[in-house]
Order: C-alpha cells, then structure tokens, then sequence
C-alpha cells in the first residue's frame, strides 16, 4: 500500500520503536501519515497503539521509563532532535484523550483559549474570533454560545468532549492525534465526534486510536493494524477491511480473537 | 431468610445509632467550649475592649487593643513568610519530588511537625533574639512561619496530589511548558484546598503562646514596630489567666472569646473568596 503520489508527507514514523525501560511496545514501526487524511490505528487492547499515537507528540517520553529508538518526522524535520523546542512541538501537534479533561476551573471560554494564551498576550477581538471558530469547528458553538463563561463541568460527556477537541483546534494545529476520542461517550456523543473527522480532516492530519472497528471503517482513509506491538498491516481502510492481506488482520476484523 | 434480615437491620440501626452519638459528642465538645468562652467572655466585650490597651494590675478598664493590632502584625508577617515556601514546597513535593531530595524534604517536614512550638520558639530565640540583642516581634514571626512551613508543604502536597494525572497531561499537550502546567492548571485545580489548608495554618499559629514567649515576648503598651517586643491575644490571655487578679481573668476569657472571633472571620472570609464562581458547576 502507498499513499497517493501527489499527497504531501507531513508525518511520518521511520522504524519507531517505544519502550518502557527495556521493555518494548512499540516494535520498529513505519507509518506514512498523508496530509489531509484520517489514519485509523486499531487492535486489541496492550497492543501498543496508544503508546505510538503518545510518539508522535512526545507524549511517551512522560511516562515513568519511557524512551524511543527510530524518528518521527514532521515535514521531514526529527522532532525527536535536540533542537526541537518539545513546548512548542505540541502546540503544531494538537491531542484529545480518552476521557473528557477540560480544566476545571476554567470557563468553556477559557478553556478553549487556554492553548492560545500560552503563546503570549492577543487582542482580545482576536481570541474571541479564535475561540468561537474553534467551537464551531468542533461541532459545539451553538449549544455553548449563550455560556461561555460558565463552567466547563456543566457541560455533558459528549459537549466537553468537543469542548476538548476544540480546545486543541484553537492553536491552529498541523495535526490531531484522537486517542479513542468515543471510548466514554454515548451513541450520540459518538456521531458527533466521527462527523467531525470527515469535516476537520480538509484542514488537519488526524491520526485516530479506536477500539471500534465500525468506527475505523467509518471514519479513516487508512488504517494500521497493531497487535502485540507489531504494525501487522497497514493500508486504505476499505482494503483492509474487505480484503486483508495478512491472516491476523483477517481473524481481528471478522471477530476471531481480540 | 428473615432472621438474617432483622440481624441486618438491627447490626445497620445499632452502628448508625453508633457513629450518631460519636459526632454528637465531638460537636458537643465544641459547643461547650464555645459556650463556655462566651458565657465568661462575652460580657467583658465593649468598645474600650477593643480600642484601650491594658491598664497597670489593680485599675480596673482598659482592653486588649494593642495584642489584637499584634496578633494581626505577628501573625500576618509570618504568613507572608511561611505561606510561600510552605506551598512553594508543597507544590515542589507533589510535582517533582519523586527523588532523593524529595524523600529528604518530606521526612524534614514530617519531623519539623512533630516538633513541639516550644522548641522551634528556643530556635528562634537562639537564632534570632539572642544575635539581635533584643525581643521582637519579628522573631516571633519567624518562629511561627517555621512552624506553618512543614504543616503546609505537606497539606498543599496531599492536595496538589488529588488533582488528577489527566489535567497534567491535557496541559502538557496543549503546548504548556511543565511550569506552567504546575501553577496554571494543577495548583489552581488545587486552590481550594490550598486555601483551606494556609487557613488551617494560619488559625493554628494564630493561637500559639509558647514560641512566643521568648520571642514576642510581649508588651503592655502599644507597638507597631516589627523589630520592638509585641503583645499578641495568646500571649495576653497566658498572662491574665495565670494573674492573681479576678480582673485579669475576666479580661482573660474576653480575649480568648476575640481570638476565636478572628479565627472564625478568618475562615468565613476564606470560604466566601472560594466560594464557586460558578453557581451550579459544583
């Protein structure tokens, strides 16, 4: 599988390998992340997958032990290289969690202006224009618009979800890592969250880490198959779900084990 | 089957019943002793009580102004001391002390808050007084921040503990450098109980007399200057109370009764600042 010719590589992983201490769990892994698309990362649980999403942001190296071996590159450029400012790295690389985490003690206002604050003092004509395209973006400014200076708290599960994926579209980021964005969500909540890939990946690079095969297929361009570490597979999403090339990728999708 | 029902319920009523009269009692202790101060105490209080200073033994009159003005002068200097590097190390504990150096500061911490005041109090006389020369209320001041010291460093650090590891790292991949993430998202998510732990702090120095009395020493007359001795209201109260005079041990409960007065001011105020901004939110 290959990405189409004309697409630019904006990120990309060259035998990426994450360990905890000496323990590896993510395994020489190379992936190809085209502009403007949405790439699904899906196996079974411990397989590894949020470790190498936590990669591309140097989310990983937080963690206790945590190191790699291989490179991500942004533009061509290591982000993993000693000249790279890491603060400013994740400011070009924008990340939702598993669970809802808005600030709070911040208003759903300052929530969302919470990442431009910290790039030093703007107009505040500006912020607001920033913040309101951001939660429009995120599919949330007219159940919000009328209370922005509340608390974030009273918003529900789904709403603060989209309040967080706002918050991480505010800086203009190049990429957004979702790690299983839909894990704590209801149905609803759900759509919500895949109708916004397909609308954010015209602007964004989205790299998305589901447990939800139907999800995968309904919101990815590609999609890689991990297990125990390994990238098993990787290609265009209907391929690999219609007609895999390798075994296990087959015995996954058709429910066999995982 | 029924049997082991009423069993149930009878085991539920008598623990209920139980843990009931035990709250009681321990309310009761602090309505006796509030009753108490305010029986002995409350009809001592008028205007001159808190306006006057003491007048010499036998006279009758005068007030306490001048340990009420002390208190808040001691007191607030030591605060201003001790809040910040007791948070400051709280929030160091909590966010980067998983090293050696933490283990030390916190076992410092512990054994400086099982230190008893009086000996801090020698400290400072040793330290303080002693070089100076003279009693002053400075020296008081430090004596009692270096007891608010460990006490908050260990509450900011249990506090900043609770907030969770998710707004952490939320923060950090928003572009926040680790500082940043530490006073702007982790400390405020902490704030209340910050607040509520320098409260604590402060209530609890507001009442000492030991590390005082070689260090503050005391003063009849009114004093605002930090480096002259000064009278503070437990200092006062050690005075009257172990007077010969009925006088002075009327005037002894009065400012016992003021002393929980600023106390009580002190945490409304508190808990108003921290009220939610938010209404419905919490």
């Amino acid at each position: 599988m290959a990405p189409p010719a004309d697409a630019r590589l904006q990120l990309e992983t060259v035998r990426l390998t994450a360990l905890y201490g000496r323990r590896a769990v993510v395994k020489d892994v190379s992936i190809l992340f085209p502009t403007h698309t949405v790439t699904a990362l899906i196996g079974p649980s411990g397989c590894g997958k949020t470790t190498f999403l936590r990669c591309l942001n140097r989310m990983h190296e937080l963690s206790e032990g945590g190191w790699i071996t291989g490179k991500v590159l942004l533009h061509g450029e290591d982000i993993y290289d000693h000249a790279i400012d890491v603060v400013q790295l994740r400011r070009r690389i924008g990340m939702v969690f598993q669970r809802p985490t808005p600030f709070p003690t911040m208003s759903i206002y300052d929530n969302v202006a919470a990442g431009l604050r910290v790039n030093g003092g703007r107009p505040r004509a500006e912020l607001d224009a920033a913040v309101e395209g951001a939660l429009r973006r995120a599919a949330l400014w007219d159940e919000v618009k009328d209370r922005l200076r509340h608390s974030a708290l009273a918003l529900s599960g789904g709403q603060q979800q989209r309040l967080c994926v706002a918050r991480a579209l505010a800086p203009e980021p190049e990429v957004l890592l979702l790690d299983e964005p839909t894990a704590s969500l209801d149905p609803a909540g759900t759509q919500h969250i895949e109708e916004l890939c397909h609308e954010l990946k015209t602007r964004y690079t989205i790299v998305i880490v589901t447990h939800n095969l139907q999800q995968a297929a309904r919101v990815s361009d590609y999609t890689g198959f991990f297990y125990l570490g390994d990238l098993v597979e990787l290609g265009r999403t209907e391929q690999l779900f219609t007609k895999p090339t390798k075994e296990q990728t087959e015995a996954y999708i058709t429910g066999r084990f995982g | 089957m029924s049997a082991r029902r009423l069993r149930r319920r009878i085991v539920s009523g008598t623990m209920t019943t139980l843990v009931g009269v035990l709250s009681f009692v321990a309310v009761l202790a602090l309505v006796l002793i509030l009753g108490h101060l305010v029986a002995k105490g409350a009809s001592s209080l008028d205007w001159a009580f808190f306006t006057k200073n003491p007048v010499p033994a036998g006279e009758s009159g005068g007030g306490v102004a001048n340990a009420i003005v002390g208190t808040g002068i001691i007191v607030g200097l030591a605060g201003l001391i001790g809040l910040p590097i007791g948070i400051g190390t709280g929030l160091y504990l909590a966010e980067y002390g998983s090293g050696r150096l933490g283990w030390i500061v916190r076992f410092v911490a512990d054994v400086l808050n099982g230190t008893p005041s009086i000996v801090v109090g020698i400290f400072a006389w040793t330290w303080l007084v002693k070089p100076m020369g003279h009693f002053s209320a400075f020296a008081g001041s430090m004596a009692l921040a270096a007891l608010m010291v460990p006490m908050l460093a260990r509450t900011t650090e249990e506090m900043v503990r609770l907030v969770p590891h998710s707004l952490r790292e939320a923060a950090l991949a928003l572009g926040y450098a680790r500082w940043r993430t530490s006073l702007r998202v982790v400390a405020r998510t902490a704030l209340a109980g910050i607040v509520t732990g320098s409260l604590v702090g402060i209530a609890r120095v507001a009442g000492e007399t030991a590390p005082l009395l070689f260090t503050a020493l005391g003063n009849l007359n009114f004093s605002t200057s930090v480096l002259e001795p000064m009278q503070t209201l437990s200092l006062q109260i050690y005075v009257y109370a172990t007077g010969p005079f009925d006088e002075w041990h009327r005037m002894a409960w009065a400012a016992a009764l003021v002393l929980m007065g600023l106390v009580l001011i002190l945490a409304i105020a508190a808990r108003w600042a921290l009220r939610s901004r938010y209404g419905a939110a919490r």
